[in-house]
């Protein structure tokens, strides 16, 4: 299991090298290819540690643990539970797939070896933050997914891409910059790095008042990731400039590692200041919704409204149900949140794929440009538009349902020394968004879906193609097993959220 | 008293380094003038051979206990080492120690010279240097930086900075054809002689104030004066207070520690490129191997309160830095503020005020200035590479020169801290690690907001890079293979403090 671990980090970090060791006219030849092969494989990995992970213990399972920079007390520690297995899980599902898409839609942007090996690395990042288990090893990880996401951003982007790439950076840098401070500000006090230590003894060893200092400056940095509500502006720029497989695995997997980074850090770690800041992450979060939520229908009802930028803002509205579930500081709510993402992960990275594929076929997400009456013009794909909006709606049935009905419902019995009130208030507020969420969402629909038959001037749409249908099916059926069974996934993260909630 | 008691000892294995720079420096002059023109080349491998010859006897040290040498008779036992909060036992009044401190300082010294010469061996002859004068004052100057790192009472130190300094006008202004290099020289000079005078009368209050110069004796009589016990001499105090804050400040100009910084970003423009890296890089380490030994050794009784000056300073150091690198559209001049920014992180931890964790503290600072090195020669190597400073001339650059392309994206990102340039990366954590450790959180967060300022102007550089080439791209072909090979050796430095950051960061 330990060799799992390691292979999956190592395998796409072989990949970079082989691309660059090859004469370079035969790399950029198979680049697309020797990404797939690497991102398959890491699949095939993690779906091997999916088979030998033992779902009756609690704890880390596979600790590497090397003593790495002594002098700095920090140790290359790795482990896997049922906290980060579901998400190491959709990185490796939505990387595999974002380079399987990429064999036949390469964007256009400059040399393929490049945009493979950028990807490869990106792998490296997202998976090792999920598979950290040092704190200054996370932050590494955590900043190792920044430089290829803004060089894909910037490089094979559209639309103002260098300015949207710098913000993206800007943004997330002084957000992890600031989350790192804190990481040694509590170190200084409780002298280690080590999250299963510190989760069961930090509590202990750090006064109130650095703890709170301490959970200020790492939410902070987690918040920025998020997106939370007042920080999220860097958010509808990326997303509406990056590429398709850009977008889907910032929207996928990158916004995770802010909510895993709660879930995981900064609330078991510092249970004495949690209380503090909850109710805030909770109120910014409902803030989030409706204001991601009107944000989609002004946007749904402008003639040259990008569909891109659309659902970059949906995205700030899912994640304000995620924070909400956070600051119940309930074990139901950390699994609403997790759950929640898991889904947004699997429903926002097909959306965009969808409105990649739109961009593809009439060179522009705009809603004027896409035009009307997709049923009739390309029914499959307008089907498929239909059911994952239905999905991001939150249909129940479907992934998105359950995260964000488990985070109202931990709202409204918040964990010990948090106002019960207020947070029902916040969820009723958030219930709202819901409806907002449904409002825009359906206008979507009515509008690229539905309407009269197609004008002459409208460019016609071709149907799905094989490489398209193979890459979205599999999220396709994950969105129905997750609505259909969400004992599944809330059995896997269940057991290790309650060992982590024991001292909150 | 006995005459043996006044005889010193000479320890020739700890004074060997400075010993044969400075012995290698007059042959190198000489050599010169004896060479046919031809063969004018051969000086610049004669220097490499007295630099790496230097470092011989310092690796034989390097295992070793640490001893002094120059001692005056009294001091039998008890070396007085760095960080010492309460001064216990018989002080050290040895002159010169080569201990850990001092051999790392002595190597960031001969391997940077080491990288310059490589830099200059090609473009002398372009430049129009004077090769025989060039390498005499490049090795006296190091010489005083070897001098310096050892020094350990107030007079050997500030000999040693004169040493370091006076090459180092004559060096920024070799160009002689260029009025820009003479003009930066004659700032740099006027600068360093006014910084040199505050710092000879701060000098002159502390002896005055302790009656000392040895570091050792002097911590224990400001202890004495700014212990509990020391009330009744209040101006004494107070003197050896402006003496110390005086002396610090000629410290001050050489870190260019804002506001002394002002002559840094006109000098490194004038001068020629590997001397404006030896600048900011072997001199530069000088000047903060001297500021850590005066706050941890001679000056760590008054920690509380140059702690909260030099957390001000640092502060206002790393963001002016920063913020005026943002506007610059010439290379050298935003490396030039980049150092000036760099030098701001390098400060955070001697702004701890906690004598007996003072040491830890320290050890980052060292171990930033060692990374420091690797990558900021490296990044100054690469300019030197491309023949003009203009960013615009980097536009397009990974497309006819992919190699250096490459080497200087990764040393810009190790400047900026962000993967895959993880050598900064940890550096700059260490720094955080200190600045959190001693209670100075809004320091921490200050640096934080400027890691970020910074990022935007190096990841902007490295843009150019991979950009699509235009007019103003530079055209140049294959540099010369010693240059490649200064590239070269900075990037496997690089590369090893990344992968395995605690050779640096577990030297000191």
């Amino acid at each position: 299991m330990k060799a799992l671990l390691l292979a999956m980090l190592l395998v796409p970090l072989a990949g970079i090298a082989v691309l660059y060791l090859l004469p370079r006219d035969v790399a950029e030849r198979s680049a697309t290819r020797v990404g797939f092969y690497a991102g398959g494989a890491v699949l095939v990995l993690a779906a091997a540690l999916a088979c030998v992970f033992d779902y009756t213990k609690t704890g880390y399972q596979a600790g590497v643990n090397w003593n790495w920079i002594p002098a700095l007390h920090i140790r290359f520690q790795l482990g896997v539970d049922g906290i980060s297995l579901p998400l190491v899980l959709l990185t490796a599902l939505l990387s595999a797939l974002c380079f399987f898409y990429s064999i036949r839609h390469m964007p256009d942007g400059g040399s393929q070896r490049s945009y493979t090996a950028l990807l490869l690395l990106l792998e490296i990042g997202m998976l090792g933050t999920f598979l950290a288990a040092d704190l200054i090893l996370f932050f590494v990880f955590f900043e190792i997914v920044l430089l290829p996401m803004w060089a894909l951003i910037a490089y094979w982007g559209t639309d103002g891409a260098k300015a949207a790439a710098n913000k993206f950076i800007l943004y997330t840098l002084l957000g992890s910059a600031v989350m790192v401070v804190g990481f040694l500000v509590l170190f200084a006090y409780a002298d280690s790095f080590d999250m299963a230590w510190l989760t069961a003894h930090a509590r202990g060893d750090v006064p109130k008042g650095a703890a709170l200092t301490a959970f200020a400056l790492i939410a902070l940095g987690f918040a920025v990731k998020t997106p939370m509500f007042p920080l999220h502006t860097w958010l509808p720029d990326a997303h509406t400039a990056a590429p398709t497989t850009g977008s889907v695995l910032l929207a996928g997997v990158l916004l995770k590692m802010g909510t895993y980074g709660f879930v995981r850090i900064a609330v078991p770690i510092l249970p004495q200041a949690a209380p503090t800041y909850a109710p805030a992450l909770a109120a910014f979060g409902v803030v989030g919704v409706i204001y991601g939520s009107l944000a989609c229908l002004s946007i749904a009802r402008k003639p040259d409204g990008d569909l891109k930028r659309l659902i970059a803002y949906s995205s700030i509205g899912h994640m304000g149900f995620v924070l909400l579930g956070i600051g119940s500081l309930t074990t139901v709510g950390m699994n609403a949140a997790l759950f929640a993402s898991v889904a947004h992960g699997l429903i926002t990275g097909l959306l965009f794929f969808l409105v990649g594929g739109l961009k593809v076929r009439v060179h522009s997400a705009k809603l004027d440009d896409i035009g009307r009456a997709l049923y009739r013009r390309a029914p499959k794909y307008g089907v498929l538009i239909a059911f994952a909006a239905m999905a991001s709606l939150g249909l129940p049935g479907l992934a998105g349902f359950w995260g964000e009905v488990l985070a109202l419902f931990s709202a409204t019995r918040p964990g010990t020394g948090l106002t019960q009130g207020s947070y029902i208030a916040m969820a009723s507020i958030a219930a709202v968004g819901l409806v907002l969420t449904a409002t825009y969402l359906l206008a979507v629909v009515r509008r690229v879906c539905m309407g009269p038959a197609a004008t002459p001037s409208e460019q016609p749409v071709t149907e799905l193609t094989a490489v398209e249908t193979a890459t979205w099916t599999p999220l396709v059926l994950l969105t129905l097993l997750a609505g259909l069974w969400p004992a599944l996934l809330l059995g896997i993260t269940n057991p290790a959220v309650r060992v982590l909630m024991k001292g909150v | 008293m006995t005459i043996s008691s006044l005889v010193q000892n000479v320890s020739y294995a700890q004074i060997a380094a400075p010993l044969i720079v400075a012995a290698g420096a007059v042959a190198v002059l000489v050599a010169e003038v004896f060479l046919p023109p031809k063969r004018k080349p051969l000086v610049s491998w004669l220097s490499l051979l007295v630099l790496a010859g230097a470092a011989a006897p310092d690796i034989a040290l390097w295992p070793g206990r640490t001893i002094g040498t120059f001692c005056m008779p009294q001091s039998a036992a008890g070396l007085y080492s760095l960080g010492i909060g309460e001064p216990h036992g018989m002080p050290s009044t040895c002159s010169y120690v080569a201990d850990r401190f001092t051999l790392i300082f002595q190597f960031i010294a001969l391997a940077g010279a080491f990288i310059v010469v490589l830099m200059s061996a090609a473009s002398m002859k372009r430049d129009r240097i004077p090769t025989g004068e060039y390498h005499f004052l490049l090795l006296s100057s190091v010489a005083g930086v070897l001098v310096l790192a050892a020094s350990r009472d107030l007079i050997t130190l500030t000999i040693a900075l004169e040493t370091v300094s006076l090459p180092a006008f004559a060096l920024v202004g070799l160009k002689r054809w260029s009025g820009r290099s003479s003009e930066a020289a004659l700032k740099f000079f006027l600068v360093s002689v006014a910084s040199t005078a505050v710092m000879l009368f701060g000098i002159s209050l502390v002896y005055g104030a302790t009656g000392n110069v040895h570091f050792g004796p002097v911590a224990l009589h400001l202890h004495a004066l700014t212990g509990a016990t020391g009330g009744t001499s209040g101006p004494i105090r107070h003197l050896a207070y402006l003496g110390a804050g005086m002396t610090l400040v000629g410290f001050g100009f050489k870190v260019s520690a804002v506001p002394f910084h002002f002559w840094t970003p006109d000098t490194y423009a004038g001068a020629p490129v590997p001397v404006a890296a030896y600048l900011s890089v072997v001199s530069k380490a000088a000047g903060f191997a001297g500021l850590i030994l005066l706050t941890g050794t001679a000056f760590s009784p008054l920690l509380n309160k140059t702690g909260p000056l030099l957390a001000v300073l640092a502060a206002l150091t790393m963001s002016l830095g920063n913020l005026v690198a943002l506007r610059q559209r010439d290379a050298v001049r935003l490396l030039a503020w980049s150092t000036i920014g760099q030098a701001g992180y390098i400060l955070v931890p001697l702004a701890a005020h906690d004598p007996t964790s003072y040491t830890k503290h320290i050890n980052a600072s060292v171990a930033y200035i060692i990374m420091y090195a690797a990558m900021n020669l490296g990044a100054f190597a690469v300019v030197h590479s491309v023949h003009s400073t203009s960013l615009d001339a980097y536009r397009g650059l990974a497309k006819t020169r992919p190699l250096a392309s490459a080497a200087l994206a990764f040393f810009l990102l190790c400047l900026a801290g962000l993967p895959p340039g993880l050598m900064g990366l940890f550096a700059k954590v260490a720094v955080f690690g200190a600045a959190a450790g001693s209670h100075l959180v809004w320091l921490a967060v200050v640096m934080a907001v400027n890691v970020v300022i910074a990022l935007y102007y190096y990841l902007s550089w490295t843009a150019r890079l991979f950009a699509t080439p235009d007019a103003a791209t530079a055209a140049v072909g294959r540099s010369p293979a010693t240059l490649r090979f200064a590239i070269g050796l900075t990037v496997l430095a690089a590369l090893l403090f990344s992968v395995w950051p605690q050779s640096a960061l577990g030297a000191f």
